[in-house]
């Protein structure tokens, strides 16, 4: 761990912008602006955005991973509920947010690729249509969430709707021709709610940063040579998409 | 260190001189507000866990005051719960899970990897004041009434009480985030900002250890997060996820809440046991034995971890086999444990050894942990367990490991690296002194403890038959002299910092990396990258100038 002060700058494994004998570690910087001071090269920059969005993806699947056990458990405790509630989802308007979703991480793939390409218009275009998407994904959930309070569809002890005994017991009025459904199905929309709510917020989320992307293109700060912000935030909304592509099948699908 | 650069960078044309020390770089209280140097951020942080470590230390000093004699004696049993529990959450949340990895690693991690900062200075600076406003919302909770659940945050009591759960527990979540954050940092730039030369083999222990931590902080903390959230949620909308009137389930809080938070222990422990292999390499002028196998435990710890929650369960209802399967689970800990201790205990052996203070909270480090450990394989024991559980014995166990492992690697760390930080010297004779007031303060506190807990005291209890009183006494008197301890150690910091001398560059004559640059450190860590050709406690290839004080 010799500081080697007194010896000449050897290379640095990451690719180098050192010539040997330089003095101060302060005056390798030659490079362009977006280079923070404490890189020696555009490609470490990079690596360490990347490794830090993964390992925050990562963090994101586990965050997620705790409402999927609870979904597993409560599944097989009660799976007449289960079932029986998955049926009054709108499988049609889950399904066309699927499609959203899934063209949505299209197009932010295509924004990055149109990034590294230079292509500054293009990126913008495509952000636009992935902003575009991520709003229409939230309009249909919209209706989806207004459907369910107007059946009374309520997470937990609001739940209003009726069903056969069990806990809620009476059944409330003004429901009398809607079909019961079984016992412990609220806990069913507690998860439905806090899992769709949950991803919601991802995608409310995604939109801001996106939109704070599309500014920056705008205003020139991407190049061929950097192009790392669009590449994390098209991560960010893969990751928001695989995540649906998850709750879509467990929601909606299964009986 | 080579000689000053005669030009003006690019990236510092609007700054101040990157050679000059970082706490004199830049001047006036916003340079700090909105700094992005590690080494100010850790300043920060570690300004603020001593604050947090206070006040749940006087916490902590009540709670024993309360129970000196039978009976009330200075609070009632309802301030009592939410004392301890305060106690509890402060002294989790607030400070240990923080104090090593945000406040010393965030200074000493950069340095140690002959980096100029993290790799997100931004994100570092964020994940501070998210640290601080999760403080807020729990100490927002203190003045409004507190909580009574214990730290634990146990459904269903915590979605019944009138007490204010959602603000601690979303103080909580926020302050998980910053953990995650910091998390983040730290292992891409272990990954990516190495200095040249510096291979995985030649990092120092240190790292080794915070990068482990680092690991179980990404991918723990969110499940706490999402937990938390949930009781919240249940407690608002009545999910009946946890509610057993409701249908849910109040088990299945306990396993979510220990899957993060046996793996904290680990956040907790590792960051410790990686301060006191930096300690005891520099004090004993040797190398580590068995570097490999001292990092690599780190790593097992912190997979091993992720498999043990359950023996948090024995009791609350679990099968015959889980519980058997996390039991054994349990007894591997020993391993990597293990592993440390013993190569600890052989770097001492033929060690040229010095006795200061920095080393006195390694050697008592072990000495405790050993202790805490050991008692941990008592509480593994299925059949033992079942007698143990939620008893004093359990108290005293997890005080050995929290207190006599992480508090000590941290003040130990503390003293170890203030010179660095502060560019002080502080007065050693005072600093052992204090240090005796602490060993022996808390093992006159935590002894009587595990004596009465094995004869049945249960924990949290307000009240005790007469035949615990005169453990509880003793356990009292133990804690007045370990605050009187902490007393000492916090005048003779504050005097350092007054009417300190200036600290030379290598104060304790270490071969490590950080002690190598000027002191306190320049803006950007060193006036010359540094190039790594040997091993951060290769002492046989370290040269005079670099083990010399000058």
């Amino acid at each position: 761990m010799s500081t080697a002060a007194s010896h000449a700058e050897p290379a640095r494994p990451h690719g180098d912008s050192h010539h040997a004998g330089e003095p101060g570690h302060d005056e390798e910087h030659h490079g362009p602006a977006w280079l923070a001071h404490h890189f020696d090269t555009p490609a470490q920059q990079f690596d360490a955005a990347k490794l830090g969005m993964w390992a925050f993806l990562a963090q994101e699947l586990l965050f997620f991973s705790g409402v999927f056990v609870a979904y597993g458990i409560f599944r097989s405790w009660y799976p007449e509920a289960f079932s029986g509630a998955s049926h009054q989802l709108d499988r049609v308007m889950g399904a066309s947010n699927t499609i959203v979703l899934l063209f949505s991480s299209w197009t932010a793939a295509m924004s990055v690729r149109s990034s590294q390409l230079g292509k500054k218009a293009q990126t913008s275009g495509y952000l636009i249509v992935t902003i575009a998407c991520a709003f229409i994904f939230l309009v249909v959930k919209y209706f989806e969430y207004q459907h369910k309070f107007h059946a009374g569809l309520l997470p937990g002890k609001f739940f209003g709707h009726p069903v056969d005994g069990g806990l809620f017991g009476a059944i409330p009025a003004g429901h009398g021709h809607v079909p019961h459904l079984p016992a412990k199905a609220h806990i069913f929309f507690s998860l439905y709610f806090v899992m769709t709510g949950i991803h919601a917020i991802h995608v409310i989320v995604g939109i801001g940063v996106m939109f704070w992307i599309l500014k920056r293109n705008a205003s020139g700060e991407f190049s061929k040579e950097f192009f790392t912000p669009v590449d994390l935030v098209a991560l960010y909304w893969h990751l928001v998409d695989l995540i649906w592509i998850y709750l879509f099948p467990l929601l909606y699908l299964i009986d | 260190m080579g000689a000053a650069t005669t030009t003006v960078p690019r990236a510092q044309a609007h700054h101040p001189d990157p050679n000059e020390n970082y706490l004199k770089a830049e001047r006036g209280i916003m340079s700090w507000i909105y700094t992005l140097d590690h080494k100010r951020i850790g300043v920060m942080y570690l300004v603020s866990v001593l604050l947090a470590f206070l006040i749940g230390g006087i916490f902590a000093l009540a709670v024993r005051l309360e129970l000196f004699s039978r009976g009330k004696t200075i609070m009632d049993a309802d301030a009592y719960n939410r004392t301890f529990t305060l106690h509890g959450v402060v002294m989790v949340f607030l400070f240990i899970i923080p104090s090593v990895p945000a406040a010393l690693g965030n200074f000493i991690l950069p340095i140690q990897l002959g980096a100029k900062d993290v790799a997100f200075p931004r994100l570092n600076l964020m994940s501070y004041y998210i640290y601080v406003f999760g403080a807020c919302f729990a100490l927002y909770s203190m003045v409004n009434g507190a909580v009574d659940t214990g730290w634990t945050f146990y459904t269903p009591y915590s979605m019944r009480t009138t007490s204010a759960v959602i603000p601690m527990v979303l103080g909580a979540f926020i302050m998980g985030f910053s953990s995650i954050l910091t998390g983040v940092n730290f292992i891409a730039t272990v990954h990516k900002l190495r200095a040249p030369g510096q291979t995985w083999t030649k990092l120092p222990l240190f790292i080794w250890g915070l990068y482990a931590t680092s690991i179980i902080q990404v991918l723990a903390t969110p499940v706490l997060a999402i937990t938390l959230l949930l009781l919240c949620l249940e407690r608002f909308l009545g999910l009946g996820i946890f509610d057993p009137k409701l249908g849910g389930d109040p088990v299945l809080f306990q396993h979510f809440f220990w899957f993060y938070s046996h793996p904290a222990v680990y956040i907790m422990i590792v960051p410790g046991m990686a301060v006191v292999n930096e300690i005891i390499a520099t004090f004993s002028r040797r190398a580590i034995v068995g570097y490999m196998f001292v990092a690599m435990s780190s790593l097992a710890l912190a997979l091993l971890g992720f498999l043990v929650w359950g023996h948090h369960l024995f009791v609350s209802g679990m099968s015959e086999y889980a519980t058997m399967v996390f039991s054994a689970l349990t007894f591997l800990v020993a391993i990597p444990s293990g592993v440390k201790v013993f190569n600890w205990v052989a770097t001492l052996y033929k060690g040229s050894i010095r006795l200061e203070s920095p080393m006195l909270y390694a050697l008592s480090f072990i000495f405790l942990f050993t202790i805490g450990g050991l008692t941990g394989l008592f509480l593994g024991v299925l059949a033992i367990d079942v007698h143990l559980h939620d008893t004093y014995f359990v108290v005293a166990h997890f005080h050995y490991v929290m207190v006599g492992g992480t508090v000590m690697g941290f003040v130990g760390g503390l003293h170890y690296w203030w010179p660095k930080i502060t560019g002080k010297l502080f007065n050693e004779g005072v600093a052992k002194v204090a240090w005796a007031l602490v060993f022996i303060g808390f093992n006159v506190t935590f002894i009587a403890q595990f004596i009465m807990g094995s004869r049945g005291m249960p924990r949290r209890y307000y009240d005790y038959l007469p035949e615990y009183e005169i453990f509880h006494k003793v356990s009292t008197i133990g804690s007045w002299i370990l605050g009187l301890g902490f007393l000492t150690m916090a005048v003779m910091f504050v005097a350092s910092l007054i009417k300190g001398q200036k600290s030379t560059r290598n104060p304790w004559g270490s071969a490590a990396l950080e002690w190598q640059t000027p002191t306190p450190p320049p803006l950007a860590n060193f006036i010359k990258v540094p190039t790594i050709t040997r091993g951060p406690y290769d002492y046989h290839l370290a040269t005079e100038e670099e083990l010399s004080e000058k």
